[in-house]
């Protein structure tokens, strides 16, 4: 939602990035303030995964130019397990499995280790898991979860509800969903957006990387972009994601273009 | 070296042997492990299979069965103790100590020396009839020495859920040992046997094991064996297991000590529905070598085999794992899988892999796969991307890789205290590979 006298919680300006020294993002500028939820669209290979990961600080992708201000400080000079502690959420398109590690050891490790970098009170075993139980009722996951190594046999919605529940626990400023909606039934997707729309308040903001307007049904964006060769080319209201859907993604190349155009 | 002194050096294991037994077959049997120790020489690396484990730095160093058994406290003993278990068996440097030992169990658990006369027909059925040592120089040794060790027997039926506990404790450097343990396990009854080499000390010494295992029909085995042996440690163990029709096998081993160990595991299915899990799992560091040789013989219809073996490798350590797996001309419909994988952490950590299936039925189901690698960047990553630091992270990592393993062992107590273990290696191992990437 938008906020009169909200804060900028993320400046990005003129972002390049490569992998793999292929230049993937090439001048990408963003802004995000707090209370607000930005949908990127954009057809595949224009960069909005390599933005989410550049963001995380996936040690794959190197900056090669610009700027990202976060809470008025340089995220660049941030390690990513820092950008974690300061409020930075990566939801993944492809959780990892942990084979070996039971989910709750793992959830309240990684709880502890970013309540600790806040200064704020770890909890014990048993303090955890009455806490946990309770931000699972968020996602209708069944507690044997907790018990099971991570996403390890997790289905494609399973494994999304696990990673909302990581950022129901960390509790991030900002959190950048990559394609959360990917793979996911109308079920689990309906739960999964209900449970973000449920973390989402006026001090944190939600970026949600996707491919498809269906997300957009649950979790009602304040801005969307359009990502095209490494660039947000485009931004407008929720209505554009409805028009990207009926239309596609190639009007607005043809758009960007045309106006080059006219520049030139 | 070459085979003359070799062959000498084992000569000069032969020293101080142990004294005749009342029984006559069991006095046959050493003499000729005997003469095979003398007609066999120590394997070098020209033999295929000792061609990744180089055995001759304990041909550099002299070894002797202890003369008499060191008193140790009974606390010095409690720190390994199992509290599920029934029965406990102590050798301290090979020697029974009966002062530790207790059984629980209401079935034999016995030290071999005074078992063997009790149980002489069962005894003679089964000792040294599965680990053959004609052409086996270690087990030819340890059956040359054949002398004390562990006699389990499950009578027929027998549920027993309380592990038996097979304890053995290095003291004193430059000591051979030569545990011998046999387990018959009459048909339908069902154990968990543990054997556990610990040490009180780093300097070198020599245990070698060999176990022998009969699991009559439909019987059933839980094996756990932990290897902590000392730093400076050599382990030779061979075990070679029976099974008969629908008996079912399962096996955990852990290997995290010794300077240079070799585990050769023979699970022979010698009757139509028989089954065997194999697990394994080495950990080592600086320069150990741990090496595991196993062979999983189908030789009749319907049997089921399942391995998974794991190595975790830091410094300049080598680990070895050769997996056999045999399915007989007659052995249709077995259903056979094993899986390989490695972990390195360090440039100079190396592991020799080979998974090696051989299939003479045309009706049977068999996978098998191998893999080395790293820690992989994505998984640092997504650690990293929940608050962890990058050493955190890979601990964690390292840690999740080998419990994997620990974790299919069912008896808690000893499962937590080698968890414990891994993670206090892991978080060593991984310091190292962090400050090394």
């Amino acid at each position: 939602m938008i906020y009169q006298d909200s804060k900028t919680l993320l400046a990005v300006r003129g972002l390049h990035a490569t992998v793999n020294g292929i230049e993937i993002l090439k001048g990408l500028d963003l802004t995000v303030k707090s209370g607000e939820v930005h949908a990127i669209m954009g057809p595949n290979g224009s960069g909005k995964s390599t933005f989410a990961k550049v963001l995380a600080g996936h040690p794959a992708y190197a900056v090669s130019g610009g700027a990202v201000v976060f809470e008025g400080g340089n995220l660049f000079e941030l390690k990513p397990e820092a950008r974690a502690r300061a409020g930075v959420f990566l939801g993944f398109q492809y959780p990892i499995e942990i084979p070996g590690v039971a989910n709750s050891q793992f959830l309240r490790l990684a709880y502890n280790t970013v309540q600790a970098g806040r200064g704020k009170d770890e909890l014990d075993p048993l303090e955890f898991d009455d806490f946990v139980r309770e931000k699972m009722k968020l996602l209708e996951m069944n507690p044997d979860f907790l018990d099971r190594s991570v996403n390890e046999g997790f289905s494609g919605g399973e494994k999304k509800r696990n990673e909302i529940l990581q950022m129901a626990l960390l509790e991030p400023k900002l959190a950048i969903l990559d394609e959360t909606d990917s793979g996911l039934d109308i079920d689990a997707l309906r739960i999964v957006a209900g449970g973000v729309n449920q973390l989402a308040n006026k001090d944190n903001a939600i970026v949600l990387v996707t491919h498809y307007q269906r997300l957009l049904n649950y979790i009602v964006p304040d801005y969307v972009h359009v990502m095209d060769a490494g660039r947000i080319v485009k931004t407008g209201g929720k209505e554009l994601a409805l028009e990207l859907e009926a239309r596609g993604y190639d009007w607005v190349g043809a758009e960007v273009k045309a106006n080059a155009g006219v520049n030139a | 070296m070459n085979t003359a002194s070799t062959s000498r050096y084992l000569d000069s294991l032969l020293q101080r042997q142990p004294p005749a037994s009342s029984l006559t077959w069991l006095n046959e049997l050493r003499a000729n492990a005997v003469d095979r120790v003398g007609a066999l020489s120590v394997p070098t690396t020209r033999d295929e299979d000792w061609r990744f484990t180089d055995i001759s730095p304990l041909t550099k160093l002299s070894f002797q069965p202890a003369r008499d058994a060191a008193q140790l406290a009974p606390a010095t003993v409690e720190q390994w103790a199992i509290t599920e278990a029934s029965a406990r068996l102590v050798f301290v440097d090979g020697i029974y100590a009966p002062q530790h030992s207790f059984n629980r169990a209401g079935i034999t658990v016995e030290n071999l020396a005074s078992g063997v006369t009790r149980h002489d027909a069962a005894a003679r059925a089964h000792l040294g009839r599965h680990a053959g040592f004609e052409r086996n120089a270690f087990a030819a040794l340890n059956t040359a020495f054949l002398h004390d060790g562990a006699l389990i027997v499950v009578p027929r039926d027998m549920a027993l859920a309380a592990p038996v506990h097979l304890l053995c404790i290095a003291t004193r450097k430059q000591t051979a040992s030569y545990p011998r343990c046999l387990v018959i396990a009459e048909s339908g009854s069902s154990v968990t046997i543990i054997e556990d080499f610990v040490a009180l000390q780093d300097e070198a010494y020599f245990t070698n094991a060999v176990t022998e295992i009969a699991l009559a029909g439909n019987a059933e085995m839980h094996h756990v064996r932990a290897q902590r042996e000392g730093a400076a440690a050599f382990h030779i163990a061979n075990c070679a297991v029976s099974l008969a029709q629908a008996s079912r096998y399962h096996s955990v081993s852990v290997a995290l000590g010794a300077r240079i160990s070799r585990h050769n595991l023979g699970v022979l299915l010698a009757a139509e529905g028989a089954e065997c899990s194999i697990d394994g799992l080495a950990l080592i560091g600086g320069a150990q070598l741990a090496d595991t040789h196993s062979l999983i013989d189908h030789a009749l219809p319907q049997g089921k085999s399942r391995q998974l073996h794991k190595c975790i490798v830091d410094g300049a350590a080598r680990a070895v794992f050769n997996g056999n797996i045999m399915v007989r001309t007659g052995a249709q419909r077995t259903d056979s899988s094993q899986s390989s994988r490695n972990l390195l952490l360090s440039g100079k950590a190396r592991v020799d892999t080979k998974p090696q299936l051989e299939i003479f039925a045309d009706d049977v189901k068999c996978a098998h796969g191998a893999t080395v690698g790293q820690l992989d960047v994505d998984e640092v990553f997504y650690l990293n991307s929940r608050g962890l630091s990058d050493t955190a992270a890979r601990n964690l990592l390292t840690y999740a890789f080998g419990a994997e393993i620990i974790g299919r062992i069912g008896v808690a107590s000893l499962r937590n205290r080698l968890e414990q273990a891994v993670l206090a290696q892991t978080q060593t191992a991984a310091a190292g590979a962090a400050r090394e990437s």
